[in-house]
């Protein structure tokens, strides 16, 4: 690795004006240099993790190899992969949506469980013949998510309270709400519950999303949803003049209001659309049948948080996205099979953040050598 | 309305009351007063969570493997450091967004803590209760102040610490600079970036002691959701309180207050929905910045990172 970035900083410190060739050379040896710096970076990282587990007292090859176990290669595990990808990918989505505007919602972990409950409910509490029933489920967990996050931003625009912190605060009472909607039997709470724990009612048959079959793998429908997110959003935001919009406003606050974007409409909206999407996520981690049959109030299982540092690794780009929601379901199943190895499946959460944690340095690395260079953004 | 109003009275005369927001509210006036000295720079740092989550679980380690309760404050302490230390580099020298490495940084230490806290499993030491003599013979509020354990006493010098090292001294003043106006504080040769990271290792081992004074001062183990928004809730204090360190300690003891609450109605045969005492704290937090977010006048570059040449 050193060795390439001794070639990228050679390549690099010509002025790459000179002339065709020398700044093909030049983009070149940048293009190694990155490529080395996250090649390495992930090395770094995924070592420490290794470290970490042969330090208290468990085997890192048989943990890799439990983890492709249970995401990849065992019979019908990576449709269950893909299936948990889904909501990731739908988060991620509305997270990029926000982070592009520069609003930074990281309350999906909220949204999303009170986005899952009020699919419950529906699903549940209301009656109506097949497909209809599943959409109007999935539209109330947008409006919910969506709601929950608007609360957000009606309050950092009307009253400036830092999104941020206001998100964050807004899972523990959303966690709290359901909790409370797990009492009664008129909210979530199954109308003959045998368990002690408060569950809720079993969704019927015609609220579960429909499945497709391959190669003995086991995929719901929601893939096609997401995809279909992913390219809408990818598209808007590249190549409409929404999407620019929304980009000016994250980039410059000041440029885009002079250019005439109004940041509480295209804030508040960037805010709503990401929780529409995380509700949107919740209805469809519950109608996918992972989680089990039920609503309970831990099915949101950390799919929202997960689902945001997707957004981060990815690095706003909606493409790459799909790639990384695959690689963290794939942490997320593979660590179901941990148990026989004596490690905790916890570490697959470890993994997962290390890698976030290591892939934000070498973009970091590059701004700063380019600042450096006055051949960055600055110049 | 009657009951209500019988509720507080009951609350507000009861000593045990008076103890246990005094007992949750430590922890936040530790974890918000290194907030505060972070802000005051320029760093909203939502990684004080992190901080006192790894600070509790290395104080946790610390006095289970040395059965020390010096050892376990110290590891907590640098507990706390550890992740101030990721944090303040990566968005003080890499200049990374500071949310995105905050946020990564909490989520990475739910993970390690519950991690490790599974294939270790400390027990604590906890630490002993010492009564200042005369004065935890006040009524009402002299137990609470000074009748607990001796941790807790950390406070009474920290505050007033760092209220002298903020105001009071070159440093503070270059911290100050830096978070109001960091081109100014650079042209007058300041290293911006430098004060920044440094006001946020100070952040890390308030948060890492209060890591520490959680679970060897006042629960006696580690809880994988012990700390469950206890962070984002000193964030909140610090803008509650205006940028200002006696608001950020007041606001801190507000919400003690309504974390102490929770326990305290039920114990005094109020019966109250326990899922909306649950959200008070949180609820709180954010009615409170409805109102006051607007008014304390904030580090002008708060947020904002520094890069030489960009505006």
């Amino acid at each position: 690795m050193s060795a390439v970035s001794v070639d990228a900083a050679a390549g690099a410190r010509k002025p790459s004006a000179v002339g065709n060739a020398s700044g093909r050379n030049a983009r070149m040896a940048r293009t190694g240099w990155m490529v080395g710096a996250y090649a390495g970076c992930i090395a770094v990282s995924l070592s420490l993790c290794a470290l970490l587990v042969s330090t208290t007292g468990g085997s890192a090859a048989k943990v890799f190899s439990a983890l492709l176990d249970g995401s990849l290669r065992s019979p019908g595990a990576w449709g269950l992969t893909i299936t948990t990808a889904t909501p990731l990918l739908v988060v991620a989505m509305g997270t990029i949506v926000a982070a592009k505007a520069g609003i930074t919602n990281i309350g999906q972990e909220g949204q999303l469980l009170l986005g899952a409950a009020a699919t419950a409910y529906v699903a549940t509490r209301v009656d109506l013949p097949g497909p209809l029933l599943l959409t109007l489920s999935l539209l109330a967990a947008c409006v919910v998510g969506g709601l929950w996050a608007a609360l957000a931003a009606v309050m950092r625009f009307t009253r400036q309270v830092p999104e941020v912190i206001s998100t964050l605060l807004l899972v523990y009472i959303a966690s709290q709400i359901t909790t409370f909607g797990l009492t009664k039997k008129w909210l979530l709470l199954a109308r003959v519950n045998k368990t002690r724990t408060n569950n809720g009612e079993p969704l019927p048959a015609s609220g579960h999303l429909p499945v497709i079959h391959v190669f003995g793998n086991t995929i719901t429908w929601g893939v096609v949803i997401a995809l279909a997110i992913t390219a809408i959003v990818g598209f808007t935001l590249s190549r409409t003049t929404i999407g620019f919009r929304l980009r000016m406003l994250g980039l410059n606050a000041r440029t885009a209001r002079r250019a005439g974007v109004s940041v509480v409409a295209f804030g508040g909206a960037a805010l709503v659309i990401s929780g529409i999407t995380a509700g949107l996520a919740g209805g469809l981690w519950l109608t996918g049948g992972i989680a089990g049959d039920r609503f309970t109030g831990a099915i949101s299982s950390n799919i929202g948080w997960q689902g945001l540092l997707v957004a981060l690794l990815a690095r706003e780009r909606a493409r790459l996205a799909i790639v990384m929601a695959f690689v963290f379901a794939a942490l997320r199943t593979g660590s179901g099979f941990l148990a026989a190895t004596g490690v905790d499946r916890r570490i697959a959460d470890v993994v997962q953040a290390m890698l976030v944690l290591s892939l934000l340095v070498p973009p970091a690395l590059e701004a700063l050598r380019d600042h450096r260079r006055g051949t960055g953004v600055a110049a | 309305m009657i009951a209500f109003g019988g509720a507080i009275g009951d609350v507000l005369t009861s000593s045990t009351m008076y103890g246990s927001t005094v007992r949750f509210a430590a922890l936040l006036v530790f974890a918000a007063t290194g907030e505060w000295i972070a802000e005051k720079a320029g760093t909203m740092n939502i990684s004080v969570e992190g901080m006192i989550l790894t600070g509790s679980f290395t104080a946790a380690l610390g006095s289970y493997l040395s059965h020390n309760v010096w050892i376990g404050l110290l590891l907590g302490l640098l507990g706390g450091l550890l992740v101030s230390i990721v944090q303040a580099n990566m968005s003080h020298r890499l200049s990374s967004n500071q949310f995105v490495v905050g946020l990564t940084l909490n989520v990475l230490a739910v993970g390690l803590t519950a991690y490790l806290n599974a294939q270790i499993n400390p027990t604590v030491e906890r630490a002993g209760i010492i009564r200042v003599p005369v004065l935890s013979r006040i009524p009402l509020i002299g137990g609470a102040l000074f009748g607990q354990t001796w941790l807790l006493y950390l406070i009474y010098p920290l505050v007033p610490a760092a209220w002298w090292l903020v105001y009071r001294t070159r440093w503070g003043l270059e911290i100050r600079s830096v978070g109001e106006n960091p081109q100014a504080a650079d042209v007058s040769g300041i290293d911006v970036n430098k004060r920044r990271r440094q006001s946020v290792y100070l952040c890390g081992v308030c948060a890492g002691i209060a890591g520490a004074y959680l679970t060897i001062g006042q629960v006696g183990s580690f809880g994988a959701d012990g700390v469950s928004g206890r962070g984002i809730i000193a964030l909140a204090a610090v803008i509650l309180g205006g940028w200002t360190l006696k608001g950020t300690v007041g606001a801190a003891i507000v919400f003690g207050f309504f974390d102490a609450l929770r326990f305290a109605l039920p114990a005094l045969g109020h019966t109250v929905n326990p899922q909306l005492l649950a959200t008070l704290p949180y609820a709180m937090a954010i009615a409170t910045m409805l109102i006051f977010a607007h008014r304390g006048r904030r580090p002008n570059a708060l947020t904002r990172p520094f890069v030489r040449g960009l505006t």
